[in-house]
């Protein structure tokens, strides 16, 4: 292993997360005037990667394969009940997660 | 005010806490397996606080991947928070001298709580959202640390401990549904985010489906677009 290619490439990965977060706001700067279209879309966009990133916690899931993604199915079924019911976030992701750790750890 | 910013910001960030400490600890014993000390788990969860990133940039220090394969391959699996940041652009404005730890701390889950709460009004926006940035930091580094010292020696199972993540996306989905009487853009979220994952796979869905979702929230502009009756389209 090298340590000197490793550190390198941890400053590299360092600095493209920074570039990625940081472009927007150096392209729509403070004080200066944007498209309309940039105010829209980052109006509309909260709504959509919302329902995006649920997804992405989902990708290794395998709805093939035993036991067919139901632990995640059931506690997400619960944390929506909780949150419809009670519209509490600790208590919907505390209890979505104790009934998904059960499920994993003791059922499936 | 400092004090009902810091603690409005310390609840909303537990359910954070939950998830990045398990998926810290899950990090620093993948990177204590490849031979990597704890040191640099510090190095990386200090200044890429990124968890896809690092998980996958253990994977390019263990092969020993090129410096331009390592750039390229972070730019990809990175570039969806140049859609976060959009919508930010709003909120973060005037934070002044944190605003660039701000955005250097911008990851999906401070993401989902910045770009969706509503403060009330005896809270100072620019402290809370420092005070969360900082404080999910601090759970990503010691999440990180602890795996890399403790390794596998955990004395109870957390497996399971890192739904937290998942159940506060989908809170946040379905307090988004019942405060917005907009459904489009969630369902074009979700639906566009399932087909790009069968279409992809899953480890190349995330850039197609930002860019098909935007082409499409694009497309729905003139029903959706509620800042163009204010102030009137260009």
């Amino acid at each position: 292993m090298n340590d000197l290619h490793a550190l390198l490439q941890v400053l590299i990965m360092a600095a493209v997360i920074a570039f990625t977060r940081f472009l927007p706001f150096l392209a729509f700067p403070e004080g200066r005037r944007r498209p309309q279209v940039i105010t829209y879309l980052g109006s509309v966009l909260p709504y959509a990667i919302i329902g995006m990133l649920v997804v992405y916690c989902f990708k290794g899931v395998s709805v093939m394969q035993y036991p067919y993604g139901l632990p995640e199915l059931i506690a997400a079924a619960f944390v929506v009940g909780m949150h419809v019911w009670l519209r509490n976030t600790l208590i919907s992701v505390f209890g979505g997660v104790a009934v998904y750790m059960v499920l994993v750890q003791l059922v499936f | 005010m400092t004090k009902k910013s810091f603690f409005r910001a310390f609840r909303d960030s537990l359910p954070i806490m939950a998830g990045y400490l398990a998926l810290g600890i899950g990090y620093g014993v993948l990177l204590q397996s490849k031979g990597y000390s704890f040191w640099w788990a510090i190095l990386m969860s200090v200044t890429m606080f990124a968890g896809s990133g690092q998980y996958a940039g253990v994977d390019f220090m263990a092969s020993g991947a090129s410096l331009l394969t390592t750039a390229f391959m972070t730019l990809v699996i990175n570039c969806r928070h140049f859609f976060y940041g959009v919508s930010l652009l709003d909120k973060y404005r005037g934070t002044g001298i944190v605003k660039p730890y701000l955005i250097f701390g911008l990851t999906d889950e401070t993401y989902s709580i910045t770009a969706t709460t509503t403060l009330e009004e005896d809270i100072n926006p620019k402290k809370y959202y420092f005070f969360l940035t900082a404080l999910n930091h601090s759970y990503w580094i010691t999440g990180c640390v602890l795996g890399a010292v403790l390794g596998m020696f955990l004395p109870f199972s957390s497996e399971g401990i890192d739904y937290a993540m998942t159940a506060l996306f989908i809170v946040i989905m379905v307090e988004q549904w019942l405060t917005s009487k907009q459904h489009l853009p969630a369902v074009l979220g979700v639906g566009t985010t399932v087909l790009c994952l069968v279409i992809f796979g899953a480890e190349y869905f995330i850039v197609p489906a930002l860019l098909l979702i935007s082409a499409e929230l694009m497309i729905f502009r003139k029903k959706l677009d509620k800042t163009s009756e204010v102030n009137g389209d260009e």
